[in-house]
């Protein structure tokens, strides 16, 4: 099982579709992933879209977190939307939804913070 | 359910992470156990393996992981065990948010304590760590056929 990924840019945002599965060894491919667009492009904004994920541990929640944690002091933000009820019900465990913020669709969390 | 075991031994690599899940599942749907209870045995697998790897073995790929699962008529027992560095202070090592590695969460033996209904976990430095998981089984109704 793999994590594939579909990317688009729009501005300064990264837009992100995971589908697959979210563990130890497909965590470095969304690091990756995430880490070179903020690095080379200057992101500022990714948005995660979890409809496709099918399962997620520590290891995948700690990518999260860490891309957060990168995001924070270039005063750019992360955040996540689209979450199965399986994979949230994990994510609620992990205390991240108090971190992150979840919005429904790509849509709301575009619109949010840009004085939409 | 018949009562029975399977042992599993693999290279300390992350792509194995996954093929212990597929083995859980597996056991998981033979149990008729409901998807939920699936998915929580594939999450708390996942921690144990995914430790012995990163931790036990600080990610060697040439060592090898035992996985160990014994089902019995009233639980399932799954012993992952690895052969590496061992754990200093395994009350430490279990605490919500204490990791080794900025990246990860230290969230591991949280989610093997949330998932399960026993946990032990036995270690000795340099001789390696032991994960022993137990999930409880409702008994089954007799059948009528």
């Amino acid at each position: 099982m793999v994590l594939n990924l579909e990317k688009k840019i729009e501005r300064l945002t990264l837009f992100l579709r995971l589908d697959g599965e979210l563990d130890m060894h497909t965590a470095s491919t969304l690091r990756q992933a995430i880490d070179s667009e903020i690095d080379k492009r200057g992101i500022r904004t990714v948005i995660l879209n979890l409809q496709g994920v099918q399962f997620v541990d520590s290891s995948g929640l700690g990518v999260i977190l860490g891309r957060y944690k990168k995001l924070l002091p270039l005063g750019g933000k992360l955040k996540i939307t689209n979450v199965p009820p399986h994979i949230y019900k994990i994510m609620e465990l992990s205390g991240l939804p108090k971190i992150i913020n979840f919005y429904l669709d790509e849509a709301h969390a575009y619109e949010e913070g840009r004085g939409a | 359910m018949k009562s029975n075991q399977i042992t599993l031994t693999f290279s300390s690599i992350p792509e194995n992470v996954s093929i212990a899940r597929l083995l859980i599942a597996s056991v998981g749907g033979q149990l008729d156990l409901s998807l939920n209870d699936i998915e929580e045995l594939k999450v708390a697998i996942s921690e144990a393996v995914s430790n012995a790897i990163i931790h036990g073995y600080q990610s060697n790929p040439s060592r090898i992981v035992y996985l160990n699962l014994v089902i019995a008529a009233d639980n399932l027992k799954i012993t992952v065990k690895d052969e590496g560095c061992g754990i200093s202070d395994v009350a430490q090592a279990m605490q919500p948010a204490f990791s080794t590695d900025p990246e990860r969460m230290g969230l591991g033996f949280v989610f093997m304590q949330s998932f399960m209904d026993e946990l032990q976990v036995d270690s000795v430095l340099e001789v390696g760590t032991t994960v022993t998981m137990i999930k409880h089984l409702k008994p089954t109704p007799i059948s009528s056929h």
